[in-house]
Formats: C-alpha cells, sequence, structure tokens
C-alpha cells in the first residue's frame, strides 16, 4: 500500500491528446453540421500544441513516471516531434483526397489521433506492456483506418490481411514478451538489463523469447519474410491512409525496435543482430529487386519502403561488435538519422500520388506520372527531388542517410554487407530513375490540370524542398539524432 | 446442533461434507419448488383480484391444490421431440433454462450465518451465473429447429445482454458503498447510519441513498427474467410463446419452473443488495429470516402487480429503454456515487 | 492423490475435451457450445488456483456475453459445413504432420528442465485475509493505471471504428421520431395563402 501518486508532468503531452481525442469525439457529435472541419480543425491545433507542449519538456535528463511505465528522455521527445509534424502533414495531404471520395467523416481524424497517441506511448514506453498497448493502441486505428472506405472491396480486403496478420504479429511479440519476463522476471526495459547483467534466466528460454520478439518486430518494421502484408495493404488502402501507414508508423517501430532491444535487451546485441542481419540483407535484396517489377507505384513505394527499412536495420545490427560498444551511439544514431529521412521522403512521394489524384481517379500506376513535367513542371520537379533523395543519389538527404548508415557497417567491419547494401541500392537506383524519365521524356498520357487546395500546394513544396535543403546542410538534423541518443543513454 | 450431527458425521467419514452440503441443497431447493409452485398459483390470484375476478378456487379449499394439479398433469404428459430438432440441445435447453437459477441460491444468505457458500465474491458469482440464464432459451430456441422459437431466442439474448449491462452497472454501485463483494456484508452494512441510530432502520438501507439504482435494478430485473411487460420474448401476440413453442410436458415445466425460481432470486437478490435482507425495519424488533422473506415477497408481488398493470413493450422500445435510458443513468449514477462518497458529505463512514 | 489434484485433473481433462470438440463438432452451434464448456472447465482450473476473481469473470464476460453474442452470429449465418471440409483430408497429413514438428520442438526446447516444476517454486501461499479482488482492483488503479486508462482508449478505438465501419442510415426503414413529431409547428404543415378575389367570373 505504498503507492504514491505519479508525476504526470512528464506524460503531459500524451494526456493532452488523450482528452482531445475524447473532447473532439463529444465535440463532432453535438456538431453535426460542421463535424468533419471541426474535427481537422481540432486536430491539427491539438498536434500543434502537443509538439508545443513536447518542445517545452524535452530537457537532457530522463524521467520516469507512472511506477517506471514510461520513460521521457530526449530521444522520445526528438521522435514525438517527428511524428507530430508526419501526422500532420499526412491529414493534410489526404484531406481533399478523402473529401473527394465522401470518405472524410469525423471518426477519421478521431482515429489518426488515437493512432498518434498509440505511437506516442511507444515511443515514451519503458515497460513491454505500455509497449504492447500503445503498439495496439496504433495498430487498431490503423486497421480501421484501412478499412475506411467501406464501398471499396480492395481496402476491405487489404484491412482484413492486415488485421489478421498484425494480430499474429502481436501474438508473437506477445509470446516473445512472456518468454522473457518468464527468464527475467521484470517487465520493465531497466530491470530487464540488470537481469541479464547478472546473468540471470535461462538462456534457453530467452533465446526463444528473443526469436519471437524479433518476430513481431520485424512484422510491424514490414521486413522480409514478414512483409507479405506491405505491398497489399499499401496498393488495397485509400491513398491518404497508406501515407500515414507509410510514415509515421515507421518511426514508432524504430522506436520500438530501440527500447526493446537496444534498452532491454542489450546483454544480447550479439544475437539480435545476427538476425537482424538476415533480415536486413534479405530485405534489401527482395525490396529492391521486386519494386523494379512494379506497374503501380502505390506497390513500388511499398517495395521501396521495405528495402529502406532493410536499410535501416542495417545501422541497428552494427552497433556492438564482438563485445565493443564504441560505435553504438554513432551506428544506432544513424539509424534514427535515416527513419526520420526516410519518413521526411515517404511523406513527399505519397504526397505526390495523393496531388496527382482527383475525384474518381486514382494516380496510382506508374504511367500516371507520364509527362508530368509538361503539365507542372514545378511539381515535377519535387517528385525528381524526391525520387533521386530515395535512390540515394548525391546531395538529397537521402544520399546523407544511406552514407551515414554506410560509415557505420563500415566501421562495424562487416565490409561485405557495405557492399551488397551499395549493389542493391544501385539496382535500386534504377527505378526510381525510370519515375523521372516517364516525367520529363515521355508524353503525358492524362491532361488534366492538377487541382489541389493551396495549402497542399504550399507544404508539399516545402516538404520537397525540405529534402533538398536537408541534404545540402544534414549535419543540424544529424548532432541532433546524435545528442538526442546520447542524452538517453 | 454440532452435537447432534457428530455421529451422524461419523457415520460417514471422510464423505460427511459431501453428505453435509448435499443435505444443505436440498434443504433449500425443496421449499423453493413448493414457492415456485404456489406463487404461479399467487399470481394468478392476484391478477384474478386485480382484473375483478376470483382465480382459480375448484381443486382445494380457496384453490389451494391447483399447483400440484397443474404439476401433475405436465408430469404425465408426452414430452413431444420434433423430427427436425437437434435432440440433444433440444433436451439440454430446459435444464439450462432451470439449472442457473437453483444454482445461484448457493451464495444467498438467509440469514445471518445462514448460507451454503459464504463466497468472498458473491455478488459477483449471482451476476455470472444470472448471465447464464439466457444460454437455455438460446439453445431451446435454436434446437427447436421452428421459426417463431428462433425468434424468442434472438430476442432474448439481445435483450438479456442489454439489461445485464445496466443490473450490473447497479451493482457496482452497491459494491461501492459496501465496500465487499461478499453478500453478508453488503447486508450488514447496510444495517448503520444515522436513520438506524434513530430506531428508523429501513431508511438507512441502500435503496434510499440510492433510489435511482434500485428502480433500475428492479426493472431491470423485470426484463431479465422476461416477465410482463417485457415478455416479447414469449410474445404470444407475435411469435405464439417464442421459445416454448415445440415444448410439451415436463421439458415445458422446466422453463416454466426456470421463470418463477429465476423471480424469486431476483426478488431475493434486490432485498438483499437494497432491501437490507434479514435486518428488521425498525429498532424495536428483531431482525430475522421473517424479514428476509416478507421483502422478497413484496418485489414478487411488484412483479405481478407490474404484469396485471402494463401493456407489452414494443420490441425496439426495450431495447432503447435498455442502452439509451437505463445505461447511461447507472453509468452517470456511478460516478455520482463514486464522488459522493469522497466528499464530507459522504453518509458511508 | 489429493483430492484438488483429482479435482484439477477431471477440469483438465474436460478442458481438452471440450477444446478438441470445439474444433472437430460438425455444427457450429455445438462448436460455439463446446467453448462454453471449455471456458467453464478453465473457470474452475482457475479457483482451484485460488484466483476466484478471474475465474468467476472469465465465466461473467465470456460465457454470459461474449459467447452469447458469438452463438447470435453463428446461429443467424447459414454456414455449409461440408464445403468448408472440402479437403480436409487431403491436407490433414501436412498439417499434422507440421503440428507434431512444432509440439516435438516446443516440448524438446521448453520441456521440463525450463518451464516444468522444479524450475517455477509454487508461490506462498495467501494469508487467510487476502482477497485476491481486492488486491487486484488495487494494483489495477495504481501501479498499472496507465496501462490500464490506455486499455480502455484502445476499447474506445474497437467502438469508434465499428461504428463508423458498419452503420448506415438505412434508406427503407421509416423510422419515427417522436420528439420531431411533437416539435412540429403549423406553419411546416399547412401554409395559409392569401389570394385576390378574381374580379371577372366566367360565366
Amino acid at each position: 500500500m505504498n503507492f504514491v501518486v505519479p508525476d504526470f508532468y512528464p506524460a503531459a503531452a500524451e494526456i493532452f491528446v488523450a482528452v482531445m481525442a475524447l473532447a473532439i469525439m463529444l465535440a463532432t457529435t453535438f456538431a453535426r453540421r460542421i463535424a468533419t472541419a471541426l474535427a481537422y480543425g481540432l486536430t491539427q491545433v491539438t498536434l500543434m500544441i502537443a509538439a508545443v507542449i513536447t518542445l517545452f519538456s524535452a530537457d537532457a535528463s530522463t524521467a520516469l513516471t507512472f511506477s517506471n511505465m514510461y520513460i521521457s528522455d530526449l530521444m522520445g521527445s526528438l521522435l514525438k516531434l517527428m511524428i507530430y509534424f508526419a501526422v500532420a502533414v499526412g491529414l493534410l495531404y489526404g484531406r481533399s483526397y478523402l473529401a473527394d471520395r465522401k470518405m472524410d467523416r469525423p471518426e477519421y481524424f478521431l482515429l489518426a489521433l488515437l493512432m498518434t497517441l498509440g505511437m506516442m506511448v511507444m515511443v515514451s514506453a519503458n515497460h513491454m506492456l505500455s509497449m504492447y498497448i500503445g503498439l495496439e493502441l496504433m495498430s487498431l486505428s490503423l486497421y480501421a483506418m484501412v478499412a475506411f472506405d467501406r464501398e471499396s472491396v480492395r481496402s476491405t480486403e487489404a484491412a482484413m490481411k492486415y488485421f489478421v496478420l498484425g494480430a499474429l504479429a502481436s501474438g508473437m511479440l506477445l509470446y516473445g514478451m512472456s518468454m522473457i519476463y518468464g527468464a527475467t522476471g521484470s517487465m520493465e526495459f531497466s530491470g530487464i538489463t540488470q537481469a541479464l547483467y547478472h546473468q540471470a534466466g535461462n538462456q534457453t528460454v530467452l533465446l526463444f523469447g528473443v526469436v519471437f520478439l524479433m518476430a513481431g518486430l520485424a512484422f510491424k518494421l514490414g521486413v522480409v519474410p514478414f512483409h507479405m502484408w506491405v505491398p497489399d495493404v499499401y496498393h488495397g488502402a485509400p491513398t491518404a491512409v497508406t501515407l500515414m501507414i507509410a510514415t509515421a508508423p515507421k518511426l514508432a517501430a524504430f522506436a520500438m525496435t530501440m527500447r526493446l532491444l537496444v534498452f532491454g535487451l542489450f546483454e544480447l546485441a550479439q544475437h539480435w543482430q545476427s538476425m537482424l542481419m538476415f533480415l536486413a540483407v534479405l530485405s534489401i535484396v527482395l525490396g529492391n529487386v521486386a519494386a523494379i517489377a512494379q506497374t503501380n507505384i502505390k506497390r513500388m513505394l511499398a517495395y521501396s519502403g521495405i528495402s529502406h527499412m532493410g536499410f535501416m536495420l542495417l545501422a541497428l545490427l552494427s552497433g556492438v561488435v564482438e563485445g565493443d560498444r564504441h560505435f553504438a551511439l554513432n551506428a544506432y544514431s544513424s539509424a534514427m538519422f535515416y527513419a526520420i529521412s526516410y519518413v521526411i521522403m515517404g511523406l513527399a512521394s505519397f504526397g505526390m500520388v495523393i496531388l496527382l489524384s482527383r475525384a474518381g481517379f486514382e494516380a496510382e500506376r506508374i504511367d500516371d506520372f507520364k509527362g508530368l513535367n509538361k503539365r507542372s513542371s514545378w511539381f515535377a520537379a519535387m517528385m525528381m527531388i524526391v525520387m533521386f533523395s530515395m535512390a540515394g543519389i548525391p546531395f538529397f538527404i537521402g544520399f546523407f542517410a544511406k552514407f551515414a548508415v554506410l560509415q557505420a557497417v563500415v566501421a562495424a567491419g562487416y565490409i561485405w554487407l557495405a557492399v551488397l547494401a551499395v549493389l542493391m541500392s544501385l539496382i535500386g537506383a534504377y527505378y526510381y530513375l525510370r519515375v523521372v524519365k516517364l516525367m520529363y521524356f515521355d508524353e503525358p498520357e492524362d491532361t488534366a490540370p492538377i487541382h489541389a487546395p493551396a495549402d497542399v500546394r504550399l507544404i508539399l513544396s516545402v516538404n520537397g524542398l525540405a529534402i533538398a535543403f536537408l541534404g545540402l546542410l544534414p549535419q543540424g538534423l544529424m548532432s541532433l539524432c546524435a545528442s538526442a541518443l546520447i542524452a538517453s543513454f | 446442533m454440532e452435537q447432534l450431527l457428530q455421529p451422524v458425521a461419523q457415520l460417514f467419514g471422510p464423505l460427511w461434507p459431501l453428505v453435509w452440503t448435499l443435505v444443505k441443497i436440498v434443504a433449500i431447493i425443496a421449499p423453493l419448488m413448493i414457492c415456485v409452485a404456489y406463487l404461479t398459483y399467487a399470481e394468478r390470484k392476484v391478477i384474478g383480484y386485480m382484473q375483478v375476478r376470483i382465480g382459480p378456487n375448484r381443486v382445494g379449499p380457496i384453490g389451494l391444490l391447483q399447483p400440484m394439479a397443474d404439476g401433475m398433469k405436465l408430469l404425465f404428459k408426452e414430452i413431444i421431440v420434433p423430427s427436425g430438432a437437434n435432440k440433444g440441445l433440444f433436451i439440454l435447453g430446459p435444464i439450462f433454462a432451470l439449472a442457473p437459477a437453483l444454482v445461484a441460491w448457493a451464495v444467498i444468505p438467509f440469514g445471518e450465518g445462514m448460507v451454503v457458500a459464504d463466497l468472498n465474491a458473491g455478488l459477483l458469482f449471482l451476476l455470472a451465473v444470472a448471465s447464464l440464464e439466457v444460454y437455455g432459451v438460446i439453445i431451446a430456441g435454436w434446437a427447436s429447429n421452428s421459426k417463431y422459437p428462433f425468434l424468442g431466442a434472438m430476442r432474448a439474448s439481445a435483450q438479456m445482454i442489454s439489461y445485464e449491462v445496466a443490473m450490473g452497472f447497479a451493482l457496482i454501485c452497491v459494491l461501492l458503498i459496501s465496500a465487499s463483494l461478499n453478500l453478508t456484508d453488503i447486508v450488514m452494512s447496510q444495517g448503520k447510519g444515522m436513520f438506524h441510530d434513530m430506531g428508523l432502520s429501513f431508511l438507512s438501507w441502500n435503496w434510499l441513498p440510492l433510489l435511482p439504482m434500485f428502480v433500475v435494478f428492479v426493472i431491470s430485473g423485470i426484463a431479465e427474467t422476461n416477465r410482463a411487460p417485457f415478455d416479447v420474448v414469449e410474445g404470444e401476440a407475435e411469435i405464439v410463446a417464442g421459445h416454448m413453442v415445440e415444448y410439451s410436458g415436463m421439458a415445458f415445466a422446466l422453463f416454466f419452473l426456470g421463470e418463477y425460481a429465476n423471480m424469486i432470486l431476483v426478488s431475493a437478490m434486490t432485498s438483499i443488495l437494497f432491501l437490507g435482507g434479514w435486518l428488521s425495519p425498525v429498532g424495536f424488533l428483531p431482525d430475522g429470516f421473517h424479514w428476509f422473506a416478507l421483502k422478497t415477497a413484496f418485489i414478487l408481488f411488484l412483479f405481478l402487480w407490474a404484469r396485471a398493470t402494463f401493456p407489452r413493450f414494443r420490441y425496439d422500445h426495450i431495447m432503447r429503454l435498455g442502452w439509451k435510458v437505463f445505461i447511461p443513468i447507472t453509468l452517470v449514477w456511478v460516478i455520482v456515487v463514486a464522488v459522493w462518497m469522497m466528499t464530507p458529505l459522504s453518509i458511508w463512514r | 492423490m489429493e483430492f484438488k489434484t483429482f479435482v484439477f485433473y477431471v477440469m483438465a481433462a474436460i478442458l481438452v475435451f471440450a477444446a478438441v470438440r470445439v474444433v472437430t463438432a460438425r455444427n457450429p452451434v455445438h462448436a460455439a457450445l463446446f467453448l462454453v464448456l471449455s471456458f467453464f472447465s478453465a473457470s474452475g482450473i482457475w479457483l482451484l488456483l485460488e484466483a476466484e476473481f478471474l475465474a468467476i469473470t472469465l465465466v461473467l464476460v465470456y460465457v454470459g456475453a461474449v459467447m452469447v453474442l458469438f452463438l447470435f452470429v453463428v446461429m443467424m449465418l447459414d454456414i455449409n459445413i461440408e464445403r468448408m471440409r472440402q479437403g480436409f483430408w487431403s491436407n490433414l497429413p501436412v498439417g499434422a504432420l507440421v503440428g507434431i514438428l512444432l509440439v516435438v520442438q516446443m516440448a524438446l526446447v521448453l520441456g521440463g528442465r525450463y518451464f516444468g516444476v522444479e524450475a517455477m517454486p509454487a508461490p506462498p501461499a495467501a494469508s487467510e485475509t487476502y482477497s485476491n479482488t481486492r488486491e487486484i482492483g488495487r494494483l489495477l488503479y495504481t501501479e498499472y493505471v496507465y496501462p490500464f486508462e490506455l486499455a480502455s482508449l484502445v476499447l474506445l478505438v474497437a467502438m469508434v471504428a465499428a461504428v463508423t465501419l458498419t452503420l448506415r442510415k438505412r434508406k427503407d426503414a421509416r423510422h419515427l421520431n417522436p420528439a420531431e413529431q411533437i416539435a412540429v409547428r403549423r406553419e411546416d404543415r399547412v401554409r395559409l395563402v392569401s389570394m385576390p378575389a378574381e374580379k371577372d367570373q366566367q360565366p
């Protein structure tokens, strides 16, 4: 009975978002006429205020609260800020798309906000229970959002696939967690680390747990061999939702991987690193090769996403070399930089797909990008920037992300891995550059003028320019990632 | 008592606890069955007088042997199993309808210490058993392989689940103020307070401070037992007799017994949770089992009264009452009570 | 053998039997009812473990509410068992092989060595006054309040998702809203038109 009321201050942003989600739900019930606009506006305002709260409560010290289930540190704050940004931009891009297809019901924004909350909880989890519940909150909202176009058979099917496989992955994750809990007697990450440090727990049981944990994680990250859902779900979901799945959740998945593996199971690094290597190599190879064969841009981006996640794992697996932890910080910060830059690129790429779509027409085929230069040379240039960046062509942000990862891999001594990654990137460059070729050297099939609200045009342009700008001056973001991780360790 | 039973206990040896429990069970079930029988008689009489009729008066003095005659008749009738029915489940249905109504009596305290199983989580047990009652109806409705029973089963499952929620929330209020799930403790906690000290204990019972919950509980209780005006499950005007259409003889009688046993159970629950169980209403009279019986009989009378007074609800109105009126009211009241208990105005310290 | 052990084995046998029947029963309603039985037996085993709150809640929630709705749905569906069973026998050997392999692997790895009775000593017996309902309540609302509240949001998401994905206005239903009927004013129904009298009347 020695219970003290927890300190709510570190979790102020989460509490604020949760309260606002409930408030928005009630408000839209009573103001039916303006419900959608109200929900959208309030959601954006909520994300903005949450960003302010996170920004002001972020400092170099680490705070634990809610019986050590919640951790507030600089890494978490940085990731959360990126998540707010990604969700806000995603909602902005998607709004007219949804309105054109009569899907802009207020619940969409409510679900998006609850998904954000789930991701925030994951990012700040210091306990397997809060991690799992955050994950479920995020995933359930996403399942519902994928099925949001209830008239469409394809989107319902995608939601079903996503849901069934996601539930399976959650089950595996839970099973792994229970094994680790059984072996170490703790569900708190620091407690697990301590128990492992003292050689507690049976090695077999622990490894068994780690295998299941990795399977669950791999599914959520969408890496080979647990990638089957990615292309189908990206393809089947309404593009606005695909945009949501492809961006912010990747940050949350990165945070989950960091918290579970690095903060929790660091002592077992040599085991999970070899598993990660397997996943990473397969993902990079399969993602890049399969993307070439795609004619649908959403599927192509899905496979490209798989390969990008594989690339990110490369950095995570080069943290510890034969017990030497000197490279760990550098490796993890380059992984974080990679994740963040992927999200920025993902936002812009799916934003372009949405921009070209209009009521009754989905710009899903790669051929829909033909001759974009003739229709709008400005957005063709933006798309070119995104594609160049994703391909890893200097000097865009994607280049530096890849460069940092390769540096970490080489420093860890995996030369062959770096060579393979570079080779696969070259193969990948083919399909990115194909899009650029279609835009500039082919005649347009579809000559309808591009119509999009001014705010989408503006933010999309800013997004594209940001990729170029951060490519010229990547140091700021890189050092931010590095200092966030230094403060969090 | 202990000494008296000693020689008998030695006779049975290690089996004695089992035998003793069986004896206790029989001691409850047998009078209960008689009560059920005479409840049917009471119902016909009460409704008769309310409708300015006399009711049964031919079999025995003032018709007192009528229930026995009815029972005999049903006992000797043939049980017909329809050819398309699922035989095993068809027989299981009525058994499922009666069994929960009897099982629940295990935790009902008739007086201080007069209870078969003094469970810590007695209230929870009651709720769990009450939630099983619907199975009899569903199984019977489905196994009959006929459309009216099936419609009855559908109605029953929707209706009972809806009202269970409201009932559960009403119980949460009770459990909040008595801080225990043990039914004996719940009764004892009603026997204190300002009015009790003044000798007017009946004003200290839960029904007054929880008046809305008391009303909700009694109405939900009527709905849970599928009694008029909530008897759309049987709804003889639309679906003949619902789940009981295909039943005859003793199988039908089991449904009947189950329904009335449930009524008695809900009344007993109401008197324990809201009307102070065996506690005496005024200070100068001693507590005892008779008070419990009287209170239960009073609630039973309310059931009959309601049946004689109100016309049957339309089905969508029943669902609306459950979901849109009772559940919001009870939800709010749970919060009201919780907040009330935390303020200095709390009367349960 | 202690009496408690005996009860445990009886319960466990019923549980396993019922669980097997859930999968093998030909009739979906029977399968659902066997699931009810297996929930019941599981609850009995929990009671033996002195977890009375969880045991009763299992019956209350799963048997009393979830399974009733489940039955409701199963009874409404027209499930063609014969069609579902097509290819059952041809796939059985492969399925059985995989299943057996999994079981053997798990048994080899986990065995009694790591999770057996020796590896997991029994917890100390609880005291007489220990109420596990109270303890669960205390933990849920103090130490685990954060995941507990978040879990409620997960349920909210499920609710919002279910409503928004399935609720649609029916056009064929003639729904009457009493409130609207009462709120009707004369102006809504009757319009008084004043027209000038016509001058020249036709003969």
